[in-house]
């Protein structure tokens, strides 16, 4: 811990206004509460947003949990983790469970998380609408007035072309009925486990000033037709080539030497643990 | 060395940095701050504007540390402003009272107060001087300083708008004084349609190459505006802050260097024509940048379909941190959503898949 800079790095007036955003975005849950979002070390886009609710939350009683693309060893995990505990004393893990806060981006842990954790999502994009309107002043008023017509269109109109929803990642959801949400770039696969959780997820976006949440036992549903189930990612048929689990999400990858095509968790703790038993 | 994203990113990272040094070691030859700050001052000032912080030194100190980069120098600057609590609030300056060292106009041929054409390359031969200046910089700095301690010093005088001619002449619209707290866009969201105060805030601290760019754009024909820069000055602007114990009195804390410009355009009044002003300001000497902002503020009040007319397009693109921290996220690992995408491309490839509908 670097002593010249104040504890988690911005001043204690600028983490109490991130905590009030982020309490009101906790009482609307899916509504897009806009901050005064500040500058950091790290690059706009590579999860400012998301290390600022981590910045604002933190104590010294937390134990911190880093991940990108489901992995505690990713170059951007590792450089987070290093800021934090560059401005911190905060001791971070590898396993989901011994930790409080849970930074991430991109996934959502395989081992299902408490309601004494809290999951801070990374997102670069936090408008759901933005794929149908690029313009921020109307897709405010299209939230307001609940208007997601749009969106059904589109739902509707790669049915029509292709015969399937194309949408990958990032999957847009209604929360509780009432607003729509773009849960980050986590995939499909991830999705339903918005759904009715035990923790809290909060979302930050830095570069577009934005904090949302989910919190606990809260109704998330992916939108879909009645007749047109929500689908995940399937990974029928493969498993991880290291702990052969056949229910986690997979990396595809080819192997530096042979070309050859393999696959493993995305989830690396999530896999050591498996491999450890 | 390997780029592993997976494994072995700490040590990854550490080299990288390690080899940086590399780069940032290649003579052994000393870049001094003094001399980046006194020497290279138009990068310093393009840096000090688009980081919104007035630190020529820490500007200088923060392009030697990233081998010049116009970005990152702005991405330390920005990001240590985030540290520093905002104690107070300067009032409002009065540019009328500058200490003008440059200041033109291209609508008239004399203006009040007179034009001082200042220092400006626009003039040189831009011709490479491949010989060696043989004066060592010793003795350059002290001919010139020389030179310049031998005038006899003139008085400073403020210097009338060239709008506020025109503005007597009933040629340009009078707006009440507007005292209002100006919004700061760097503590709170900016909304669409904006405050003026947070399209100049935004713009000032706009990336100068974007902002040339669309003010191009619309001189090209993007736009309606081709505009007349009624005056342009260069000058020092004195900073004060409010007297706590007595809101008569304030109290100087210094001066800073800024460019301001007022384009000047035709526009409709019932029936007949009058003039419009598009103003732009920012730190240092970066002109084409002011006028660029005077030109695009100009442009913002006539909605339409370019691009240079979109408020909200104009205001969220031009920022150099958010900019080039969301172009270079491209390089961070996308393996889940790629996969992500590659389930959604493949599956709607299959032959004779159950969901042709």
């Amino acid at each position: 811990m670097n002593p010249n800079y104040n504890y988690a790095f911005l001043d204690e007036g600028s983490k109490r206004e991130i905590r009030r955003a982020t309490l009101k975005a906790v009482a609307i849950p899916g509504y897009q509460v806009p901050f005064g979002s500040r500058e950091l070390p790290i690059g706009r886009g590579w999860g400012t947003g998301g290390i600022q609710l981590t910045l604002s939350l933190i104590g010294p009683e937390d134990v911190l949990k880093v991940i990108d693309q489901g992995s505690d060893d990713s170059v951007n995990a590792v450089n987070i983790k290093k800021f934090v505990s560059l401005c911190t004393d905060v001791p971070t893990t590898v396993h989901t469970r011994e930790a409080t806060l849970v930074q991430t981006r991109h996934r959502i842990p395989e081992a299902p998380m408490s309601n004494r954790q809290i999951l801070v999502l990374q997102v670069p994009l936090p408008e759901p609408l933005r794929i149908v309107e690029p313009r921020e002043e109307i897709t405010k008023r299209m939230h307001a007035e609940k208007d997601y017509a749009p969106m059904w269109l589109q739902l509707y109109e790669s049915l029509i072309r292709y015969g399937r929803v194309t949408l990958s990642s990032e999957y847009p959801c209604m929360v509780e009925g009432r607003y729509l949400l773009n849960p980050s770039p986590i995939p499909r696969f991830d999705t339903p486990k918005l759904n009715g959780s035990e923790c809290l997820y909060l979302f930050g976006a830095g570069r577009e000033k934005k904090i949302y949440a989910i919190p606990p036992h809260t109704k998330v549903q992916p939108l879909a037709f009645d007749d047109v189930p929500f689908r995940r990612e399937t990974f029928a048929g493969k498993r991880c080539r290291l702990c052969g689990s056949e229910n986690t999400y997979l990396d595809e990858m080819f192997d530096a030497a042979t070309g050859e095509r393999q696959y493993q968790c995305s989830d690396t703790s999530y896999c050591q643990e498996m491999c450890a038993k | 060395m390997a780029y592993v994203a997976v494994s072995g990113g700490k040590e990854a990272i550490e080299a990288s940095i390690r080899l940086l040094d590399w780069y940032r070691s290649g003579t052994p030859l000393d870049l001094e701050l003094e001399a980046i700050e006194k020497k290279l001052s138009l990068l310093v000032d393009r840096v000090m504007g688009e980081a919104g912080l007035y630190s020529p030194a820490y500007a200088a100190l923060a392009l030697r540390q990233c081998e010049g980069s116009v970005e990152e120098a702005v991405f330390l600057l920005r990001a240590y402003r985030s540290t520093l609590a905002r104690r107070h609030c300067t009032l409002p300056a009065d540019t009328a009272g500058m200490r003008v060292v440059r200041r033109i106009s291209a609508a008239f041929k004399d203006i009040e107060g007179g034009q001082m054409l200042g220092a400006t390359y626009d003039y040189t031969h831009r011709l490479i001087r491949f010989e060696a200046d043989s004066e060592g910089a010793q003795s350059f700095h002290d001919r010139l300083r020389a030179l310049c301690a031998a005038q006899p010093p003139e008085p400073i005088t403020p210097c009338p708008r060239v709008s506020d001619t025109l503005k007597r002449d009933g040629l340009l619209d009078v707006y009440a004084e507007n005292n209002e707290t100006p919004f700061d866009v760097t503590e709170n969201l900016l909304e669409f349609p904006a405050p003026r105060s947070a399209r100049l805030q935004t713009m000032a601290r706009a990336d100068t190459g974007f902002l040339s760019g669309l003010a191009y754009s619309s001189l090209r024909g993007f736009g309606q505006v081709h505009p007349t820069v009624g005056e342009l000055r260069t000058g020092y602007v004195e900073l004060c802050v409010p007297y706590l114990f007595d809101s008569t009195q304030s109290i100087y804390v210094g001066e800073i260097l800024i460019t301001e410009a007022e384009c000047l355009t035709e526009a409709d009044d019932r029936g007949q024509l009058k003039l419009a002003l598009g103003y732009g300001a920012v730190f240092g000497r970066n002109e084409n940048k002011a006028i660029a902002m005077a030109v695009v503020d100009r442009e913002l009040n006539h909605p339409g379909p370019n691009p240079a007319q979109n408020e909200e397009f104009v205001l969220t693109h031009g920022d150099s941190l958010e900019m080039n921290g969301f172009l270079s996220h491209l390089k961070l690992p996308h393996y889940v959503t790629f996969q992500s995408k590659l389930d959604a491309v493949r599956n709607t490839r299959r032959q004779g898949d159950e969901s042709k509908l």
